[in-house]
């Protein structure tokens, strides 16, 4: 029994993770684990949490649930930035090891890119589509609360590996033979590789959820080329997420199979290649990147609009140029390694598709200035965001082109130039997109406004303190800087450069404190929205209350035109003005279910297992995982009525209802 | 008010699953998920044909393969393919009957054909030849693996379907359940004649 | 107040970004920009000739956006005209689809032409061939024919191409010499070329671009260019003094760790790893690299 738990600690605890690091990790969030099994314990809230979060099917709590797990890790991956740039700036006396920093940059890329810009991205989706494209729901609840689940357990897996047994150290694109267990024992790439897979699922389901959902479920008269941009960019993600995961998956596996199970895809020996998982990775993280930009395109085609006043500018172009992005994307993976060897037909090919997928990119940026020439430019938060979004993202694309440049490339591949181009794009391009969103619309999510003051400080931290922080990169790189050095020798000029960066990250933290108050703050103090139209807004989620009620629609509207709701208010109708009450009548609508949190947490067991080689674990996993879906294949009682009369007593309590 | 009559005129005209609003969208959420299937397949065949030759000191394809059990193997799971459509047009023609009992056929062709292919590869294990060996064999065994996996899953989901069946008989629900799976298994069958082709067929030729 | 603030981070900050640039640009820790060698400087020339037209749109959008933001503001008595329903114009929008393609046309051909002409070694040169290795956290250099092995440093002749075959006994790395051109990643398995030239003597440092461990960013190694008469000195004298690499001296540099310069006079021909495929561009043509009992043997691609 001793040397049980002997192995157990051993196992779970090793070495490397007994850190001061760690053990502060580990004390902080014993800590607030306890304080939050002792509040809901006194406040008698846990009937509450399952009954109203945790099985949920609807999309407005799905939606809050995302961007709450996206916030949360925003921050780790945002801890995790500024340990790597302390390190940084003080080159001769690191703060954590060069073990600890690999461990940090790993973990600070998955996060960012998988579980903050893809959640964050998912809770838009949820709030908004279905209220946009006038719909009472997803095509598909049940496997929408299964995609939260799975994205939620995945990303709870990648965590605890900071504390249990040693996290993942081979970078977010995790290129074997590192990954291999020649050169990585220990649990922490199987954490990376099981997590990612457990959250690829959910990722895979999400699109095709939100495919079927823009494709079928729209109000009657919303044809194709009447529905809001922010659709279109669902839509076109949804389609690239059903293309790219899948290569990802299937990287994944081999490299875990390599691990645990003996195969020889990518080892040293028994002729394996890993080129081969390169081009998998890119295959699917290519498109990746613009699975991330497109939505954040689609939030400020809105966003722009409305705080403009005016009209989107060429809506068809904007759509053809969404399209081309789509396509374009699938041919372009190669440019993440021109420094392979392809050989130069395929390379300059490559470089090619690359450029021309700017063309598009740039048609957008010039509608999005033209959508605001002729209009009458309110510098909210979330438009801020949109304006500084511009430059920023014209400079991201603008140094992307010159890493497409093949020859250029060869010298600044893998240099702090391209940590500076990929930040540059991704923050200036995704973050600013998605917080402008989410400013946008919270108060459609909770009724009330986020405080503009305080948003307009977190703003201007996070876009001064990202130019400072990466400004400096782009010298860095070239000075001839590489990228993920823990440390480095005093005399090549680096050393200052890098202190600049540092302070600028800092800066971003700042606003990031800035951004978190701002919404303690305004959940008790923010302006109430009485209207369900704080912005006077354009498409139909506006013409609902803030919140809106369950049902969404008590009616479905009838759509005529491009910007819906705009052109019903520039009639003078509302959705209640012509709601009468025998126009209602009882909804069937999704009912609560216990199984899509069950089923990710059985996903989860299952990876825990298969983390440190327990297969009575996995088993165990694997059985809740069979019990989950066999349940699920025999309940015919998937929904519930909601009577016609309280909805008429809901619709008559918002002063939505004549007579 | 003639667009709803013309709906309903038509809906009537059509099978039981696409009738039905609900159970029409989640036909066409299945055929997304099969894109994304094909997807995975995709990415196992282009491995495949990239390590066909990485065969290290393991044995090759040529050495490896025995046509006589690939095309029981074949055989099995094409006529599998065809009980599955006679199935589907029992029920359109709402003979519960037939359905079953040509879904049971499916289900013991199916049967066979994974017995079959475990056989084999048992035997490829015994001989050796384990995905260890070599980057071919890894790519052979997550290849034609991934589709047996597929099968069996689909063995298994198709039980769930038959007691459904019986006990409520043709519903929106249990229709649309029969349809996709159908079309789940057609596929199968098609990512087995590409397996057929390019891995056996292609490693016995060249 | 937000209007005050909104642009000064442009005003400032970029022409301090470039102000930083220029001063310290002539600095010589600025590699990139001081390439000693004919591929660095094609490379930079390419580097500038896009940053050149990308400069051009950057300057573009930043004025059209100020002028937009300035002008359009909604504040009482803006009496710039207000188009609520203006939502789209052919000529305008015809514009920003070709000036994008124009643009990058005056990139797209060069950059073709470079990308071929990098691959190819200078003809009627026949390059010193330099086999490198990359190993856990440090580097192997071998000069097949002449029988010399370095780590961690090497030599090379001035004003002449060297030809670089790179391949990996470890997880993937880069290659890179900055100043005289761009990286390649060694693999294992395969093994890549790239060739390099520097104009003039001097001491350039490499390094590996690409993570591959708890030491890696100890991965530098000096390029000693030398004139050629003085670099051919330097492999004769070698292999007479250095003492030979034997078997376990290379299974010493398997190991997971870093060391300091090493000079060996000879090695075992099979130690440029079990490379199972690959092809090289030695000379004037490409050759398939086959193993044979004396080691390494290059097939001309046009007889197979």
């Amino acid at each position: 029994m001793p040397s049980f738990v002997l192995y157990l600690i051993h196992t779970l605890f090793p070495h490397d993770v007994r850190r001061p690091t760690e053990l502060g990790a580990d004390f902080l969030i014993i800590m607030s684990g306890v304080i939050i099994v002792y509040y809901l314990t006194k406040q008698k809230k846990w009937r509450y949490l399952w009954d109203e979060w945790l099985t949920t099917v609807d999309h407005k709590k799905i939606g809050i649930m995302y961007l709450i797990a996206a916030i949360a890790m925003l921050f780790r991956g945002g801890v995790d930035a500024l340990m790597l740039r302390t390190n940084l700036a003080l080159p001769t006396t690191p703060v954590i090891s060069a073990s600890e920093y690999n461990e940090v940059f790993t973990t600070h890329g998955t996060i960012m890119i998988f579980f903050m810009a893809m959640p964050l991205i998912f809770a838009l989706w949820n709030v908004a589509v279905p209220l946009m494209i006038g719909a009472r729901d997803v095509a598909f609840p049940r496997l929408n609360a299964m995609s939260f689940w799975l994205f939620a357990f995945g990303a709870l897996l990648l965590n605890i590996s900071f504390v249990i047994g040693g996290s993942p150290n081979a970078g977010w694109t995790a290129y074997p033979p590192y990954t291999g267990v020649a050169f990585n024992p220990g649990p922490g790439e199987n954490y990376f590789f099981l997590s990612l897979l457990i959250a690829g699922m959910g990722t895979t389901m999400t699109g095709i959820n939100f495919l079927v959902t823009t494709l079928r479920m729209r109000a009657p008269g919303m044809t194709l080329m009447k529905m809001p941009m922010f659709v279109w960019t669902t839509l076109t993600t949804a389609a690239l997420i059903l293309f790219a995961f899948p290569p990802l998956t299937v990287a994944l596996a081999m490299s875990l199979f390599d691990r645990l199970f003996g195969s020889s895809f990518f080892t040293l020996t028994h002729g394996g290649m890993p080129m081969m998982y390169v081009n998998l990775f890119w295959l699917f993280g290519h498109p990746e990147v613009y699975i991330v930009v497109l939505p954040a395109f689609g939030v400020f085609s809105e966003v722009v609009a409305t705080y403009s006043r005016k009209a989107l500018f060429g809506y068809s172009a904007m759509v053809l140029s969404v399209l081309a992005i789509m396509f374009l994307s699938y041919g372009t993976w190669v440019h993440h390694f021109f420094t392979m060897g392809a050989g130069p037909a395929v390379n300059a090919f490559f470089g090619l598709s690359t450029m021309l997928i700017a063309i598009p990119t740039g048609v957008k940026i010039f509608n999005w200035i033209f959508t605001m020439w002729g209009g009458r430019i309110q510098l909210t938060t979330a438009m801020l965001y949109q304006i500084a979004f511009i430059p920023t993202f014209v400079i991201g694309g603008a140094t992307g082109i010159l890493l497409a440049t093949v020859p250029a490339d060869y010298q600044l591949h893998n240099t702090y130039f391209l940590v500076a181009h990929f930040h540059n794009v991704l923050i200036g391009g995704v973050l600013f997109g998605l917080l402008s969103g989410t400013y946008y619309w919270w108060p459609k999510m909770f009724g009330h406004k986020l405080d503009e003051r305080q948003g307009k400080w977190a703003f201007w931290l996070y876009f001064i303190g990202f130019w400072v922080t990466f400004g400096p990169q782009y010298l860095l790189g070239l000075e001839g800087m590489t990228r993920r050095m823990y440390t480095y020798p005093l005399g090549f000029g680096w050393h200052e450069l890098n202190v600049i960066s540092t302070v600028g990250a800092f800066i971003m933290g700042a606003g990031f404190v800035v951004m978190v108050y701002n919404v303690l703050y305004s959940l008790k103090y923010g302006e109430r929205d009485l209207t369900g139209d704080p912005w006077d807004g354009r498409t139909l989620e506006w013409a609902l209350p803030s919140p809106a009620p369950e049902y969404n629609f008590a009616r479905i509207p009838v759509v005529t035109a491009r910007d819906a709701w705009w052109d019903m208010k520039q009639k003078g109708q509302t959705l209640a003005n012509s709601l009468s009450s025998h126009d209602i009548s009882t909804l069937e609508m999704p009912k609560n279910t216990p199984v899509p949190f069950l089923l990710g947490l059985s996903f989860f067991v299952v990876g825990f297992g298969m983390t440190f080689e327990w297969w009575i674990i996995v088993a165990i996993g694997a059985i809740g995982v069979v019990a989950s879906l066999l349940y699920s294949a025999f309940d015919y009682d998937e929904h519930k009525h909601i009577n016609a009369d309280v909805i008429r007593r809901t619709e008559s309590a918002l002063g939505r209802l004549q007579g | 008010m003639s667009v709803p009559v013309a709906k309903e005129e038509m809906e009537q005209h059509l099978p039981l699953e696409f009738a039905d609003e609900k159970e029409s969208i989640k036909i066409t959420g299945f055929w997304m998920f099969l894109v994304t299937d094909v997807m995975i397949f995709g990415s196992l065949f282009s491995s495949y044909a990239v390590y066909r030759t990485s065969v290290a000191q393991g044995p090759s394809a040529y050495q490896l393969f025995s046509f006589g059990p690939v095309i029981l193997e074949t055989v099995l799971l094409l006529t599998s393919s065809f009980t599955i459509g006679l199935s589907i047009y029992s029920m359109r023609r709402q003979n519960k009957q037939a359905t079953i009992a040509w879904l049971i056929v499916t289900l013991l062709l199916g049967a066979g054909f994974v017995i079959s292919e475990v056989h084999d590869f048992v035997g490829y294990v015994a001989a050796g030849a384990t995905w260890h060996q070599s980057a071919f064999l890894s790519a052979f065994f997550i290849l034609v693996g991934t589709h047996g996996a597929h099968v069996t899953f689909g063995i298994l989901w198709a039980t769930t379907l038959l007691i459904q069946l019986i006990r409520r008989g043709f519903t929106p629900v249990t229709t649309r359940k029969l349809f996709t799976f159908s079309l789940y298994w057609h596929f199968l069958d098609i990512v087995w004649i590409f397996i057929f082709t390019f891995v056996y067929l292609n490693g016995k030729i060249v | 107040m937000p209007k005050r603030r909104r642009r000064w981070p442009y005003r400032y900050i970029a022409p301090l970004v470039l102000v930083g640039l220029l001063v310290s640009g002539c600095g010589q820790q600025y590699v990139l920009l001081h390439p000693v060698g004919p591929v660095g400087k094609s490379e930079l020339h390419l580097l500038i000739l896009a940053s050149l037209a990308m400069g051009i749109v950057i300057a573009l959008v930043l004025i059209l956006l100020a002028i937009t933001v300035i002008r359009f503001r909604d504040k009482p008595g803006n009496r710039a005209p207000y188009t609520p329903n203006w939502h789209g114009n052919k000529t305008l929008e015809t514009i920003w689809w070709i000036v994008p393609v124009v643009l990058l046309t005056v990139i797209a051909i060069p950059m073709v032409n470079q990308t071929f002409a990098l691959a190819k070694v200078p003809k009627a040169k026949d390059p010193v061939v330099i086999d490198v290795t990359s190993l856990t956290w440090k580097w192997l250099f071998q000069y097949p024919g002449h029988h010399v092995a370095t780590v961690n440093y090497l030599e090379i002749p001035t004003g002449e191409p060297v030809l670089f075959e790179l391949t990996a006994d470890s997880p993937m790395n880069t290659f890179w010499i900055p100043q005289l051109g761009g990286m390649e990643y060694t693999m294992p398995n395969r093994v890549l070329p790239l060739w390099l030239e520097a104009d003039k003597p001097g001491v350039y440092w490499g390094h590996s671009g690409n993570y591959s461990g708890i030491e890696f960013e100890k991965m530098f190694f000096d390029v000693k260019a030398v004139s050629p008469a003085a670099f051919n000195r330097w492999l004769n004298q070698t292999h007479q003094t250095a003492p030979p690499m034997t078997m376990q001296d290379y299974h010493a540099l398997l190991k997971f760790n870093t060391v300091g310069y090493q000079t060996y006079g000879n090695y075992p021909t099979d130690t440029f790893p079990s490379v199972m495929s690959g092809y090289t561009l030695t000379g004037s043509g490409m050759y398939l690299i086959e193993h044979n009992q004396h080691g390494l043997k290059y097939v001309p691609m046009s007889n197979k």
